[in-house]
């Protein structure tokens, strides 16, 4: 889901660079204030699984691939603003190293794929720690929702963001791009609650997400 | 299991996937290109400027005849550079540095 330079138009490219960088300086506020010392490695290996995961293309229907973005897994590990730092750190080498995802489009590529999914996991987690009992069962069905709803969220704001552009009709994009992302949303769903998983069953104090973890951290 | 070992036996997934499992991954488009590509705005990407030296352009690691191995070699030192910056970038931003790199 990289936009490539070209695809926004210079005031959208704008508009998503502020909210973007905005969430970003949050997110690296919280790293300077609350990151406690047992969290700085696994910061990096967030980043390093995520930035792995994503080269995994799975095929969904009809020659078409789907990736994971990792927003959904980031944030219930970190929480949802060190989650947005995670994918920024992502998208900035991806952009620079690899020449995927636009440089102008940075912004709005942080904001889809990061920021916006980080977001929506983080409020549903609230959410479901204020109605849902304190199980694993039920950590691990947030995850899987969160992660379909964060892909599919993030679809939803680049189709706006495109059509807003006047680089291809809403009612064109919109569609188009759900129809795919429903689908990848699933994939998205499925690593999550396996990586999370894991981390459950291995180490559960590093999910910050939820008191589900017995003597976990803040 | 101590946290420094989560963390490597992490590092290690992370890095093992990038590398042995990046090669087979599929090569169609994402589901953004194949939307580009059906309604006519793919040809309308392009590339930065600085994107243009960019050192591993495409996940292909560069010098490397065989594309599964320069995939393989991609991931590899991505994953490994993404780590590098996270934890750097961690360890610089916090507010007490010291220690930091020992956890």
């Amino acid at each position: 889901m990289h936009i490539p330079d070209g695809f926004l138009s210079t005031e959208v490219a704008l508009a998503c660079a502020v909210p973007a960088a905005a969430a970003v300086g949050i997110g690296l506020r919280q790293a300077n204030h609350t990151l406690d010392e047992r969290r700085v490695p696994l910061l990096g290996v967030t980043a390093a699984f995520v930035f792995a995961a994503q080269m995994l293309n799975f095929p969904v229907a009809g020659g078409t691939s789907g990736h994971f973005l990792g927003a959904a897994l980031a944030a219930i590990l970190l929480g949802p603003w060190l989650a947005g730092l995670v994918l920024s750190v992502v998208l900035v080498v991806q952009a620079f190293v690899f020449a995927d995802g636009g440089i102008t489009a940075l912004g709005a590529n942080v904001l889809n794929m990061g920021v916006i999914g980080a977001l929506v996991v983080g409020g549903l987690m609230v959410a479901a720690q204020r109605v849902l009992p304190n199980r694993r069962g039920v950590l691990l069905a947030v995850a899987g929702a969160g992660a379909w709803l964060a892909v599919v969220a993030g679809a939803t704001v680049t189709a706006i963001e495109l059509a807003i552009s006047g680089t291809v009709p809403l009612g064109t994009v919109l569609p188009a791009m759900l129809g795919v992302h429903v689908l990848i949303g699933a994939g998205e769903a499925a690593i999550t609650v396996a990586a999370v998983s894991a981390v459950l069953s291995t180490r559960p104090d590093v999910v910050r997400a939820f008191p589900v973890p017995q003597g976990a951290m803040a | 299991m101590k946290i420094r070992w989560f963390t490597v036996l992490a590092l290690a997934v992370a890095v093992g996937l990038a590398t042995a499992a990046s090669p087979f991954a599929s090569s169609s488009p994402d589901g953004l290109e194949r939307v580009a590509g059906d309604n006519a705005f793919l040809e309308q990407g392009r590339l930065a400027k600085v994107q243009e030296d960019a050192p591993i352009p495409d996940y292909a690691f560069p010098g490397v005849d065989d594309p599964r191995l320069a995939t393989g070699l991609a991931g590899f030192a991505g994953t490994l550079g993404v780590f590098a910056f996270g934890w750097g970038l961690a360890v610089v931003v916090r507010r007490r540095p010291q220690g930091a790199a020992t956890a």
